[in-house]
């Protein structure tokens, strides 16, 4: 069988399929030193516990999450999946652990301790670097630089995959296929194709690999589509930082401190996006109807003495005056709007008095689209016409709309790719060992 | 690079690192960068001897090359770590000497070499080829009044420079305390130091030349600096048998100075020919051919020393045994005297970070809440 896709999804449906008793292939199509996709800039994951655990303290329950996964999805989520996931949200620390994944024990570092999630010590490039050399010493056959370009169902059973491997197209057939390409949108063209021009001004905080066109195929091929295309979750993100990749470093994390401003230097707001970490997701689609996708957060030597480090430094400028020219914003409008903030500063903010001033340019970054292919129980692609393939499977953030339809909570995408990826795997070898 | 941009290469990755915190389990550095916007050269100085270069947060960073960020910790600190040792080094002009190191230590140990053989000769020419026996044997290759000046001497050299270094050093990184709270952060310094606590990734241990982590450095780091202090010690139980029980070396088998430098020699030597091993595999991206170098000449001489030591004891009752002598005495001499401008300066610089580290952390509230953050994407 193949599983198309390196991540933490693919990892898990890899290693729980040739654990499983299948001989198996990943495909991964970004290059080695690139490889595991959005997992690699993961931090945390969620997971269920009754009493306190090596890395996790004190308890979370199975209710909680179900309660706090509701109320960020709403109605309309599979019931079926959620309470899957719920249920594997208990097992999946040890599966890790037991797959060659360090966890840091807590106390340790400066990370305050959780008991929603745990900390892969190292990040989700230490996972899933553990994970691949399970799955090298597992005998998986793994193959970098190798992007799956088409998916066509085989005359009598399985699958043929074309693939483009280090620039030379080549062809697999196989007996089952397991999509795990994470979630769509980090194409621009992608991107534009569903929020339109709007999508020219945005950043793409994962990997460039997660493209869409997996998605595309399995839509293309009857697979039914699941959730909106044209709602994502966003976050504001420097606007000089790379295009694609540029994970958490690049996150704007301050804005509670400060004041921002568009490019005609006017006043921006969020109603209610207050200084909970949540406050990022409402940013990001306040800054993406912006003109021209920009704003930027302005905060005096006092506000900046006080925000986290960010990858790059912010620009900085001894008098306003200076402060938009650097930024190349109306003065005018920018002074006025510091008065008014001033008279009346919202949040944590202080007035924005104290030279130096500093600003963050700061773009909408895509972090992931509550858009999908839709699955059942056991992972199988669920066809428009309500028919299924016994033998193609769907798992991770790919399939994430069948239970995160809107929202998102803090480590759940890693929990849900791992519990999602394991069960494809298992189904997988299921059928293909008969 | 030139000293400034080495500066600004390091602002840059720590920057990153400091907004990212992904590695603050692997070792002591990134609790320290926690939060902060900027770094001085007293603060790289600091950190880079945190780093011992475990290669952890290369392995696991997610903006290693070729990622447009391109970090590479570990090598930024490399190229730190021995800017620090020339910066401090006494007396200052021995600055130059350290950064042609790989030829200065050679150089230096050659020299010792050929003292000590040319005191030989000139004392005796037939001492190197002859057998020697019982009590005093030693004293007749070299009489003891040298042996007892180059030994002691060097040593002293060795020492006050090295202790000097280490001063300045301190002076650089240290913060304003007082020194009730050195001693209060004493004893967790002190353990960390001698268990080698953080040389292990957070746990897993370190990549010696791939992804996969092991304890193997660390197990041969201690066999080496054990056997030294064994070694040390040996010394010290000889020096001791003669003056205090007039019991003229070569001391009887049995002895605890024979069974100590026994000890000593083959787990110096092991460790330090293990250590080389690792130094032969490991990547070289991460790493900086400078320290390298470094690490090489010092392991060298080690294993040179701890070697020719087991010979002495194993062949002091041949003809073979004044020329073995001879040879551990100049390869101990030039131990001594290349010292202060070796690696060994890595030894109680990074005690003095890790001093710092202890009283840093025990200032350290935990200032962020529980749940407050971790809470990504
Ligand atoms: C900046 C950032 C921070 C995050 N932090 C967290 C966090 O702290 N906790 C958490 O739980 N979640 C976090 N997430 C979300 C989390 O990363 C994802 O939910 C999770 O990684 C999804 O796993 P996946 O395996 O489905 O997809 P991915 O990890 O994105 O993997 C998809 C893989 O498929 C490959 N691929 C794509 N197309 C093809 C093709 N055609 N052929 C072959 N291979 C292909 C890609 O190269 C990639 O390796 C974060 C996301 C981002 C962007
Ligand atoms: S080395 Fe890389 S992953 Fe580790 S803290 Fe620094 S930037 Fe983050
Ligand atoms: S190489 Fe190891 S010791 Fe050095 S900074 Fe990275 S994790 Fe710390």
């Amino acid at each position: 069988m193949t599983v198309i896709g390196g991540g933490i999804a693919g990892l898990c449906a890899a290693i729980a399929a040739r654990r499983g008793g299948a001989a198996v292939r990943l495909l991964e199509a970004a290059p080695q030193p690139l490889r595991g996709g959005n997992t690699r800039h993961g931090r945390n994951f969620r997971l269920t516990h009754e009493t306190p655990l090596e890395h996790v303290p004190d308890r979370y329950t199975a209710d909680e999450l179900r309660a706090e996964l509701r109320s960020v999805t709403g109605d309309g989520t599979d019931q079926v999946l959620t309470e899957l996931l719920i249920e594997r949200a208990h097992s999946i620390a040890g599966w890790l652990i037991e797959h060659g994944v360090h966890l840091q024990p807590p106390g340790t570092g400066v990370m305050p301790y959780s008991r929603r999630t745990a900390f892969p010590l190292g990040g989700g490039k230490a996972m899933i670097n553990a994970l691949y050399a399970t799955a090298d010493r597992l005998g998986i056959a793994i193959s970098y630089d190798s992007e799956a370009r088409s998916l066509l169902r085989a005359e009598d059973e399985g699958w043929t995959i074309s693939v483009r491997s280090a620039g030379a197209d080549d062809s697999i057939r196989t007996r089952s296929v397991v999509v795990c390409a994470g979630g769509p949108g980090a194409d621009p063209a992608w991107l534009s194709d569903n929020f339109g021009s709007a999508a020219e001004g945005w950043m793409v905080r994962g990997t460039p690999y997660s493209d869409g066109r997996l998605l595309d195929l399995l839509i293309a091929a009857g697979g039914c589509a699941i959730g909106d295309p044209t709602t994502c979750h966003a976050v504001p993100v420097d606007a000089r930082g790379p295009q694609f990749d540029g994970g958490i470093v690049t996150r704007i994390t301050s804005i509670p401190l400060g004041l921002v401003v568009d490019r005609s230097g006017a006043r921006i707001d969020v109603a209610g996006a207050g200084s909970q970490p949540t406050h990022y997701a409402k940013w990001g689609p306040k800054i993406a109807i912006c003109p021209g996708q920009i704003a930027y957060l302005l905060l005096d030597a006092a506000g900046l003495a006080r925000a986290a480090p960010s990858a790059l430094a912010p620009v900085t400028a001894p008098n306003l005056g200076e402060l938009a020219a650097a930024l190349q914003i109306d003065p005018t409008g920018l002074l006025q709007s510091i008065e008014d903030f001033n008279a009346a500063p919202v949040n944590a903010a202080r007035p924005i008095a104290v030279p130096p001033f500093a600003a963050y340019p700061m773009r909408p970054g895509l972090t992931f689209v509550h858009y999908g292919i839709k699955v059942d129980a056991t992972m199988r692609v669920v066809q428009a016409d309500g028919h299924r393939h016994d033998d193609l499977f769907a798992a991770g953030m790919i399939m994430a709309a069948n239970v995160l339809r809107r929202g998102y909570l803090a480590g759940l995408g890693i929990t849900l790719s791992a519990v999602f990826g394991q069960i494809a795997g298992e189904e997988a070898a299921r059928h293909v060992r008969g | 690079m030139s000293a400034a941009d080495k500066m600004s290469e390091a602002e840059r990755v720590l920057r990153i690192c400091s907004a990212c915190m992904y590695c603050d389990g692997l070792c002591p550095v990134f609790p320290v960068i926690d939060g902060k916007h900027s770094f001085s050269l007293s603060d790289v100085s600091y950190l880079s001897n945190l780093c011992h270069n475990c290669q952890g947060c290369w392995h696991d960073c997610q903006y290693a090359p070729p990622h447009p960020f391109a970090v590479n910790l570990p090598a930024t600190f490399a190229e730190l770590r021995q800017r620090s040792y020339a910066d401090h080094l006494w007396p200052p002009a021995l600055g130059r000497v350290f950064r042609a190191s790989s030829l200065a230590v050679p150089a230096t140990v050659a020299l010792a070499l050929l003292i000590t053989f040319g005191l030989v000769l000139d004392t005796d020419s037939s001492a190197l080829l002859t057998a020697h026996a019982g009590e005093g044997a030693f004293y007749r290759v070299l009489p003891w009044p040298a042996m007892a000046g180059l030994a002691g001497g060097t040593f002293a050299w060795a020492v006050i420079a090295v202790t000097l270094a280490t001063l300045r050093y301190w002076h650089t990184i240290a913060p304003q305390v007082t020194v009730r709270e050195i001693v209060r952060a004493l004893p967790a310094a002190l353990s960390d130091i001698i268990t080698l606590r953080h040389l292990g990734g957070g746990g897993p241990g370190c990549h010696d030349h791939d992804e996969r982590t092991s304890q193997r450095r660390r197990i041969l780091h201690h066999l080496t600096a054990g056997g030294f202090v064994l070694n040390g010690l040996s010394t010290i139980a000889a020096s001791a048998y003669h003056h205090l029980l007039g019991v003229v070396a070569p001391s009887p088998v049995a002895s605890l100075s024979v069974m100590l430098g026994l000890v000593g020699g083959v787990t110096m030597t092991v460790g330090a020919v293990g250590l080389l091993a690792l130094e032969a595999r490991s990547d070289r991206e991460p790493s900086d051919r400078g320290e390298t170098r470094l690490n090489v000449a010092f392991l060298i001489l080690l294993a040179l020393v701890g070697a020719s030591g087991l010979a002495v004891l194993g062949f002091r009752s041949t003809p073979a045994m004044g020329l073995l002598l001879t040879t551990h005495l100049g390869l101990v001499f030039g131990l001594f005297a290349a010292l202060p401008f070796s690696k060994a300066l890595h030894a109680p610089f990074r005690a003095a970070a890790l001093l710092r580290v202890a009283i840093d952390s025990r200032r350290r509230t935990l200032a962020r809440a529980p749940e407050a953050s971790g809470d990504t994407p």
